[in-house]
Parts: C-alpha cells; structure tokens; sequence
C-alpha cells in the first residue's frame, strides 16, 4: 500500500463520520481539526474504525499521529503494511 | 411459577451491560456494531434510566429529564444511533428566568447572553467576550484548583445577579456547585452556549423506542425486569478478573461488564470490597454523590390549553442564587419544564414538569407520614407558583403527582438516589476500574464532562472503544499464529 492508499481509507473513514464537511480540498500538511469541524470525539471514531475495518490499533500515546493527513499516512502506512 | 425474563438467552456474553441509562444505551448499540455479542440488562420495566418517562391514567405522559441538552447531541446522535433519531432534536428556544434580581428571556446561546450580559446587566463587552473565550478554552486536562464561585468573583466581582444567571441553569443540568472545581461548570456552559438548548421531539418514549428498535436490528439481546445481584470474579493466572453476572439469580458468563449503575453501586456493591485492594475501596467510598431532585408532574385535563410561557423557566424567590438554598428542603427554586402539544406531534395534550434540586439526607430521614405531607406540599407550592405566571391554571390541573430521591433511588438505585452521578473525584474511580479488576468497564455520570446528556452518551462511545480493543486484543491473541 502507498501513502495515497492509506490517505483514501483515512478519507473514507472521515467522510462516514463527518458526513457534512468537504473532503475535496483538504490540505494533507495542514492539521485536519484545522480544516474540519472535527472533536475529540471524532477522532476517537478514527480510531475505532481502524480497527474495525482495518485490524489495525493505534495506541492512545499515538494518537497525536492522526493530527493531518500526511502524518496519518506516515503513520499508518508501515501499520498497513505490516498486516499485509 | 414467576415468569422467567431471561427465558432463552444464551450462556456466554463478550459483554453484559448492567443498566439502561443513555451511557449504557449508546456503549451496547456501540459494542453491537462492533460486532460483539451483547446482552443488556435492565432492572425497570423499562428503559432509559432517568432518560425515561411514566404514563397516567387520562392520557397523561410526563417526561422525566430529558428535558434541554447541548447542540452536540445531535451529531452524537447521528454517529452513535442513526440520522432518524437526530432528525428528531429540536431547539427550545424560550429559556426564561424569573426572580427577584431579573427577569429575562433567552435562547441560551452565547450571542443572546452577550447582548443581555452587555445591555441588561451593563456588564463591559469585553470582560463578556473574555468569559466565553476563556471558558471555551478550558481544558479538562489542566489541573487548575479554581472554583466556579472563584471564576465568577474574578470576572464579575460583585455581581451576585450575573452569577446567577449563568450558575442556575447549570445546577440543574449537571448538579453541581459553587464549590466544584471551574471545569465542573466551564465545559457544560460552553456545550450549551454554543447554540442553545435542544430536545427530542415526540418525547422520551419516542426516543427510547428508536432506540430499542436500532439495539434490535444491530443485535443486542436486550432484557428488562432483570436486577443484576453480583458481578462474579474468577482467579486468572493469579488475578481476579472478570467471570459473569449474576441476575434473577442466574448466572451468565461473560469476558466483559459495562456497568452504566453507579460508580459506588459498581465497586461496593456489584463487584463488592473483595474484588478490589483496599486502597482502591477506600478511593471509591470516599467519591461524593451529587445531590438528587425531586419532581412535580401536573397533567392538565384533555380539551384544556395553556397559554406559552417558554419551554424552560427558571424560577426562584430567594434574594440571591445559593447552591445550599438551591436544594434546600424548603427551597423556593423550581424550573418549570412545559410540553406543549408540538412536544409530540399529534397530540394535543399539555404537562408541565416541575423540577426542584433537593438532598437525599432530608428525604431519606421522614416518616411515612411526614414524607406523605411533604410531597404534597411540594405540590401545593409548585401549583402555587405555576398560578403566578397561569393565574387560572389549578382548575385544569387533572392529575398531580410529586417524586423525590427516594423515587430516583427506587427507579435507578443510584447511590443515595442522586440524579446526577458524582463529583469530579468519581471519574478517576470510573477510569482506573478496568485495571483494578480487569474486564469491569463503568460508564456513567462521574463529574465534569461526563455528566449531562451529552456527556454521558459520549463516556458510553470511550468506555466501548475501551472494551472493543481489550476484546480485539484478545481474539487475536486466541487465533494461532500462521507459519
């Protein structure tokens, strides 16, 4: 999986829980509660549906990686590939 | 032979929910759509814990508490329930407040409390727009041994008024005080502040319904008239940890409890002392319960109407606001919560709810007979009340009915019948419970952010995630690892 890859599923994710918000020009670098009308809560429901969806478990200490797109696929990336 | 209300359910659970509070509600419908197999268990015969609602003879239906909550439990909704249930929130925009210092009606939202802080109060707009800055910016993470009553002295010394207009209100909402730590009461003003105050259309038993169908349809085994007795324990690899339930006197097996009772109810009583070292007992009895309410429900006759007097109405005739007078025995504070018919569509019925903050101390202490009495003059006083804003509203009052904490205490079995959880100190208690005695999960009204309606769905949607990673943890554990 390429960074693209993981970058789609993270948007796919966000798109379910913020139903409402563009999701077209979202800048990878910038931090998506910048961007996004997104709460703790909704990054909670990231997480959850990681693991749902992907079996993959993002430790509390870890959830400061989730903060923008391109951390997201910096981080999960090596993840994805190591369930593969 | 008793009828048997666990007839057919199946021997093992990954998770068995004690209580049906909104928290316990959201975590089963939660752990469900995780793909988990749930049960939950409820003692009433019905459910909601205090999100509930009793019906009357002559078409009466009265609401317990469901009565305003923030504009995030709309998207909590949506996220943890469906799109149809949030659907059903709507905003109550008549919040009124009638005492001796002011008399003033409002959206509750920060713009309307801006213009009446700034013109009605004469408050400087910038010490206004510095409050609610501030106050946005708390955070629960930040120790910070300010009070509420401290908070309010450095921004508005001397303004015992504008201390009471932002302090009532929130004392009804989540219990708590002058004395509580600022957060206590930043975090559910700011929720409020945002956009106002909202509610479910078509009323708690609607909302229940929806809710009990979505358990259905995403699997969860739900059963009511079922006390769970005792959380059973089994000796792992040296460790107590979680091993079942026992309910009607049937065991059931479990990985997992997520118990939605009360904290104290959990640890001292579920679980029990053994289950725990001694310095964690002596944590959680050490946890104060928040104080409890009592309820005054007035039906009004079929065919008789009401004129509109705001959806909510803070009333009070003590000179000034204080958080012991407010749940004084003989306090003169009440919120009128009033259903008009568009509360259920279709209907053309009328109830006004009466809520009165109250300690559970005096309630608990009366004879039959002195408790009979003080019911009715609950009563009698809150009609009284009622009379001055609808002068001609005792006449159309069909049914009258009074609740105290030992109602709540009866319905929920909260620890001395709180209705609304504990103080700040509970949440530690709640958190560390899953390391103290693994598998025992608490979501519930334990202080600050998870207390309220927002709060305590959203506790329910973190304790799930909690439970949902022990038990993916440990299925993948249990699959063979592969060549």
């Amino acid at each position: 999986m390429t960074k693209e890859d993981c970058k789609k599923l993270v948007i796919d994710i966000i798109s379910d829980i913020a139903p409402d918000e563009d999701l077209t020009a979202i800048k990878p670098e910038v931090k998506l509660r910048d961007q996004l009308q997104l709460d703790s809560m909704d990054f909670l429901d990231i997480v959850m549906e990681l693991r749902k969806r992907h079996g993959i478990e993002v430790p509390e200490a870890d959830y400061s990686h989730l903060a923008s797109l391109e951390s997201c696929a910096e981080y999960l990336t090596p993840k994805f590939a190591a369930k593969a | 032979m008793a009828y048997d209300w666990l007839k057919g359910i199946e021997d093992h659970y990954d998770i068995v929910v004690i209580g049906s509070g909104l928290g316990g509600l959201t975590g089963a419908n939660v752990l469900a759509k995780c793909g988990h197999k749930v049960l939950l268990l409820e003692h009433h015969y019905q459910l909601g814990g205090l999100a509930t609602w009793f019906t009357r003879k002559g078409g009466h239906i009265f609401d317990i508490s469901l009565h305003g909550f923030p504009i995030g439990m709309i998207k909590s909704v949506r996220k943890y329930w469906s799109q149809n249930i949030a659907d059903s929130i709507v905003q109550l925009k008549g919040v009124r407040f009638i005492n001796p210092q002011f008399s003033i009606d409002t959206t509750f939202d920060r713009e309307d409390f801006t213009r009446q802080l700034v013109e009605k109060f004469k408050v400087a707009a910038g010490t206004v727009e510095r409050f609610f800055t501030d106050l946005r910016a708390m955070n629960f993470y930040d120790s910070n041994p300010e009070t509420t009553g401290q908070m309010f002295a450095r921004y508005f010394p001397g303004r015992d008024d504008v201390q009471r207009l932002l302090m009532e209100p929130i004392a009804y909402a989540n219990g708590s005080t002058l004395d509580d730590p600022a957060i206590t009461f930043g975090i559910v003003f700011s929720n409020f502040m945002s956009k106002g105050v909202y509610t479910f259309q078509g009323g708690s038993d609607m909302l229940i319904r929806k809710m009990a169908a979505e358990l259905k349809k995403n699997g969860v085994e739900v059963r009511k008239h079922v006390v769970v007795e005792k959380i059973l324990t089994e000796d792992h690899a040296g460790r107590k940890r979680v091993a079942g339930v026992v309910a009607n006197g049937r065991a059931i097996r479990c990985d997992t409890v997520l118990s939605n009772s009360n904290i104290k109810n959990t640890v001292l009583r579920l679980a029990g002392e053994e289950s725990f070292s001694p310095e964690f007992v002596a944590q959680a009895k050490a946890v104060r319960v928040n104080s409890s309410s009592c309820q005054v429900y007035l039906g009004i006759r079929k065919g008789e109407t009401l004129p509109h007097i705001g959806d909510l109405v803070f009333t009070s005739e003590e000179p000034v606001f204080s958080s012991e007078k407010l749940v004084d025995l003989h306090t003169t504070s009440r919120t009128f919560s009033m259903y008009y018919p568009d509360t259920r569509p279709g209907s053309d019925r009328y109830t006004v709810v009466v809520s009165i903050n109250a300690k559970y101390e005096d309630w608990n202490a009366m004879t039959p007979e002195q408790y009979a009495a003080e019911k009715e003059r609950l009563i009698e006083e809150s009609i009284a009340a009622l009379e001055r804003h609808i002068p001609d509203v005792r006449a159309k009052i069909e049914w009258r009915e009074a609740a105290t904490p030992r109602t709540i205490e009866y319905y929920t079995r909260h620890w001395a019948g709180t209705s609304f959880g504990t103080k700040f100190e509970g949440l530690k208690v709640s958190m560390d419970l899953p390391a103290q005695l693994p598998g025992l999960y608490h979501a519930g009204s334990v202080g600050i952010i998870m207390s309220g309606w927002l709060g305590t769905i959203n506790y329910g949607v973190i304790v799930a995630n909690q439970i949902d990673k022990a038990l993916a943890a440990k299925k993948r554990a249990a699959v063979p690892a592969s060549a």
